[in-house]
């Protein structure tokens, strides 16, 4: 590492003492060439063909040798594993969202100026520095499901409310649709912090006479929260819908960490893993990436077209 | 096309004046208010306190009863800590650990710099196709990681880095790379032009003006992107798990791989996890306020 960093290090001087050397308008052209050369090489051959190859690749076939045409995102849509996949990762893009944010909004509101704010958010928003697979192996321990035997014990707390409230434990991660929701859950208890964050933030940036103003025409707590808070902090709400929602698509370590994909519980994301690099299915891992990528287009759009509209009101 | 000028700014969390009017309002709505704040909050935190209690409990009492039983008979035990952080052995994450470090550090600083750079030239400096190859670099931002993994990781094993800590290195510093050109070139247009305008009257070049002018005021969108990086490359599983080697893997991928052969060992994976979230924690409650502004600018990335 530190060798790496010492070359890296002897880069960045060589360009540096290059750059100091020119002046005037040629300088700038030079200088301009000098400090985008490293970042336009690492786009191109990081990003840029690596995308436009797996587009390709997305028209071929396993091995990648013939042409197939549009084959894989046919099976992608026809065939029953996939549909299944499709389908949970609708679920997942639609209740997330709008979940996280709900708990955000609601909870930056209940805890807006009160004595210990600073505290009370922190609670929420600690989840938001652990990793997927630490909140995976956190949720997991939860969902804990020991048989129902005589002289078992439950471990995980979910069962273990069950068995209080005398009922049976369940095998929770094992019941299909059931199980796409509790991960589900795992995701929401990540991202309720962001939005609480960067809600709670947006309400505070309300004016205090538009406030004041309502609250001297009598508004109502409701009414406040529907006619001004709500309009007022938009923009905001727009933003952290889109951004769980595209964070939301890309996830599959919480799907690989808790039940690696199995009892009706894939996704797109961990298909794409699964088909590339296990399956060995190169064509068809193209296409579900491809098909994260045109699903991830139209939100991006929807965001940016809010945040125009926004800043030209 | 500016992603960061959301209506929010990061206010840090202190307590505002209590107005007349606020204080009668919270008297009305207090009680149902607190109860429910109180339940939110209890639920978002227990998860993670039951696992934290379980890792400290001896490995015979978590197979046999709950951790809420830790309360009425607690027996305290360090041994999965050090089973987990040992050097060596079948559960042992110390060298993960390690490797974690080994490629967080390169991946945070090696974008950082290059964007630093680009993000000058973007900013201040004119060329033709300047602005037609920012758009290029903006949009870049959307395209998910996904799709570049497998062609990514064939051109590794052509140059003969594959698995090698350079492949997660220049992964990492290349997926961070639009984002954080991005984000530091808004911060760079906000530095008033007659700065660089003095600067350069009084002789000096694009280095010296880059180096000993902007640089300094840009601390706080370094930080931000920086906080926002190492957390985002701490935590990054899928990066790792297609182009980090056995000899590179970091602690993501170790636990992942624990989980998945281990599924019941919790003694092993309870503070296995704990020693991976209490660093990230740490930097994330000391650093929140830059990091917020990351987050608030970094929405799309991934």
């Amino acid at each position: 590492m530190f060798l790496a960093l010492v070359v890296f290090a002897a880069i960045i001087g060589v360009i540096l003492f290059i750059a100091s050397r020119f002046g005037g308008k040629r300088g700038d052209y030079m200088v301009a060439f000098l400090f985008l050369l490293p970042v336009v090489f690492m786009l191109g051959v990081g990003l840029l063909y690596p995308g436009i190859k797996t587009i390709i690749n997305s028209f071929f076939d396993a091995p990648g040798t013939s042409f197939i045409g549009f084959d894989n995102y046919q099976k992608i849509f026809t065939s029953g594993d996939e549909i299944v996949v499709l389908r949970n990762t609708v679920i997942w893009v639609i209740i997330t969202p709008f979940v996280a944010t709900g708990v955000g909004l609601l909870y930056a509101i209940l805890v807006d100026k009160a004595r210990i704010e600073a505290l009370a958010k922190a609670f929420i928003f600690l989840p938001m520095a652990i990793s997927f697979v630490g909140a995976s192996i956190i949720w997991r321990f939860v969902y804990e499901y020991r048989p129902d035997q005589p002289g078992v014990k439950q471990i995980g707390i979910l069962n273990q409310i069950l068995v209080w409230l005398g009922l049976e434990p369940r095998n929770w991660l094992v019941e299909s649709p059931l199980n796409t929701l509790l991960l589900v859950i795992v995701m929401i208890w990540i991202q309720a912090g962001f939005a609480m964050t960067v809600l709670s933030a947006a309400i505070k940036a309300i004016p205090d006479d538009v406030i004041e103003a309502a609250r001297l025409d009598g508004v109502t707590s409701f009414g406040m929260f529907r006619f001004v808070t709500l309009p007022s902090i938009r923009p905001a709400v727009v933003v952290v819908l889109t951004t769980i929602g595209i964070g939301t698509l890309k996830v599959f370590d919480i799907v690989r960490t808790m039940t690696g994909g199995n009892f009706d519980t894939n996704v797109v994301a961990n298909e794409f893993y699964s088909q590339s690099f296990r399956a060995d299915n190169q064509g068809l891992g193209a296409a579900l990436a491809v098909l994260l990528f045109i699903l991830v287009i139209p939100i991006v759009v929807y965001n940016v077209r809010q945040l125009r509209a926004s800043e030209a009101r | 096309m500016s992603t960061t000028s959301v209506p929010t700014t990061t206010t840090p969390p202190v307590a505002p004046p209590v107005t007349a009017a606020a204080k009668a309002k919270k008297r009305l709505t207090s009680p149902a208010a607190s109860i429910t704040a109180l339940i939110i909050a209890i639920l978002w935190t227990l998860p993670t306190f039951g696992l934290g209690i379980t890792s400290i409990r001896p490995e015979a009492d978590i197979k046999s009863s709950g951790w809420w039983t830790f309360f009425t008979n607690p027996t305290i035990s360090m041994k999965n800590y050090e089973t987990v952080l040992a050097a060596q052995g079948q559960s042992a994450l110390g060298p993960y650990i390690i490797n974690t470090f080994v490629i967080v550090i390169p991946s945070v600083i090696i974008p950082l710099v290059l964007a630093t750079l680009a993000a000058y030239i973007f900013a201040w400096v004119k060329f033709p196709g300047r602005d037609i190859l920012f758009i290029a670099v903006f949009a870049l931002q959307i395209v998910p990681l996904q799709v570049t993994l497998l062609p990514l990781l064939k051109l590794y094993v052509d140059v003969g880095i594959a698995g090698k800590f350079a492949a997660v290195w220049l992964s990492h510093a290349t997926f961070a790379l639009p984002l954080a050109i991005f984000l530091l070139h808004n911060f760079m247009k906000e530095i008033p032009a007659g700065l660089l305008e003095a600067a350069r009257v009084d002789g000096a070049g694009h280095v010296s003006i880059f180096t000993r002018v902007l640089l300094p005021l840009l601390t706080p969108a370094l930080a931000a992107f920086g906080i926002f990086q190492f957390l985002w490359v701490w935590n990054d599983l899928l990066v790792a798990l297609t182009f980090a080697g056995n000899e590179s893997a970091p602690m993501t991928l170790a636990l992942a791989n624990l989980s998945g052969t281990r599924g019941t060992a919790w003694h092993l994976l309870s503070a296995g996890a704990f020693v991976s979230i209490v660093i990230p924690v740490v930097v994330f409650l000391s650093l929140q306020r830059y990091f917020v502004r990351g987050l608030l600018a970094g929405g799309l990335k991934g």
